[in-house]
């Protein structure tokens, strides 16, 4: 009864009923009924998602770090980084804004990439996975609508627009970093697929 | 090729007596409390996901008034201050002649989070009543729930405009209360949004009460 239930996979978002199809290292498998992908294995999946994961959180620490945006106008100048975006919600009321602000385009995309090299590293590796790696990967899966940072850089966009008239902008390193940081999160994440990963996940996991 | 796919009827997990993991997929036994495969509680259907749905759309709708009626940014500019609200700034946009961001403000704080609301309601509505769900109406609810968080656009501009305009007499802005409302109303839409079970959808195709 179990052997013949590990063949079988019910679709996450409509519970149409499939055999595992065997697929191709390149193809993908998707619902008969809804077309939601269900099994895309990739040459090399889990050691791109580590690179492209590592490459993210070295370009998120410039990115918070360095001079985002310089201000020039009527001979005054103001340079702010990510950082005082966040801040500028800080006085009075508008106080827990900010804390969302940080944790949306800050903190939430780092503990995602964090907790994606956590349990990708040691597979990357041939290991067995990290202690708590379904727990951690779990964690990921729901973060992920509230990391906002590729949101951000359009917001960015839609600000250089509104001050355009009003004084000169100079787009600062920083800016760049978060550019970069939004491709590479692009990418990894159509290197995943979810239900490939809980496969492999459990079928190196000791039971 | 795929019509014809479509209208056979499909086996669910449910009809063979099975639980689906809504994460991960893996099939478990009726009455399995929680997936071996990823840890996630098990629900051949969230039962309570239409109270959660309902409740949190409802908040989201609340707070979007105070959102438009609220402004946004105070703009000072050589010791004038001038408020503007959601609808204000796009106007002001117009004005500067720059349609295109004009229209992003616009889709992005106006038309989705409205046809958000409209779209989320429609669909539980429909669950409700029991009516059949067809692949448009599961493709309504990918779209509502991957676009959702594209409304925190409005947010992140004034906190941009904020922290980088602040060269005191000649011009400073500053955020308005809306931001706060705007901002939770996006959020609690998004949960609304994330708490729909997109099972139920496809249920009442098969006309069967969970």
């Amino acid at each position: 009864m179990t052997e013949s239930l590990a063949d079988l996979i019910a679709c996450p978002k409509c519970d149409a009923l499939h055999r595992i199809p065997k697929v191709e290292i390149g193809g993908q498998a998707r619902c008969v009924r809804c077309g939601t992908v269900l099994v895309a294995p990739r040459q090399g999946a889990m050691t791109q998602i580590v690179m492209l994961a590592l490459t993210a959180l070295i370009l998120m620490v410039g990115a918070v770090f360095f001079p985002f945006l310089e201000l020039h106008t009527h001979g005054l100048e103001h340079k702010s980084s990510v950082f005082d975006a966040v801040l500028s919600f800080s006085q009075g009321l508008m106080l827990p804004l900010s804390f969302a602000v940080a944790a949306l385009i800050v903190v939430l995309p780092v503990t995602r990439l964090m907790a994606l090299v956590y349990v990708f590293a040691p597979m990357a590796l041939g290991w067995a996975p990290a202690r708590n790696a379904r727990a951690v990967f779990l964690l990921a899966e729901k973060i992920r609508p509230w990391a906002m940072a590729e949101i951000f850089i359009i917001g960015v966009a839609v600000a250089l627009v509104k001050v355009a008239g009003l004084a000169q902008v100079t787009l600062g390193p920083a800016f760049w970093a978060f550019v970069g940081l939004v491709i590479v999160t692009v990418l990894k994440d159509s290197f995943m697929c979810r239900v490939t990963v809980w496969q492999t996940l459990n079928a190196r996991s000791p039971s | 090729m795929a019509n014809a796919e479509r209208t056979q009827p499909v086996l669910t997990a449910r009809d063979a007596g099975l639980v689906g993991c809504a994460e991960c997929g893996r099939v478990h036994p009726r009455g399995t409390q929680t997936c071996s495969f990823c840890g996630l509680a098990l629900q051949s259907r969230d039962t309570a996901s239409l109270q959660k749905v309902w409740a949190w759309l409802f908040a989201g709708m609340v707070v979007y008034i105070p959102a438009n009626v609220y402004p946004m940014l105070r703009t000072s500019t050589f010791g004038n201050t001038q408020e503007s609200t959601i609808v204000g700034g796009v106007i002001e946009l117009m004005e500067h002649g720059s349609y295109g961001v004009a229209l992003i403000v616009f889709v992005a704080s106006v038309v989705i989070p409205i046809s958000k609301f409209i779209s989320i309601a429609y669909l539980a509505v429909r669950v409700q009543r029991g009516l059949p769900g067809t692949t448009t109406h599961f493709h309504l609810y990918e779209v509502v729930e991957f676009i959702g968080r594209w409304s925190m656009i409005d947010v992140f501009v004034v906190a941009i405009l904020s922290a980088l305009v602040q060269l005191d007499f000649v011009a400073s802005i500053n955020p308005g209360i809306a931001a706060v409302s705007f901002a939770l109303s996006v959020a609690f839409t998004m949960i609304s949004a994330n708490s729909f079970d997109p099972r139920l959808i496809w249920d009442s195709h098969e006309g069967k009460p969970a």
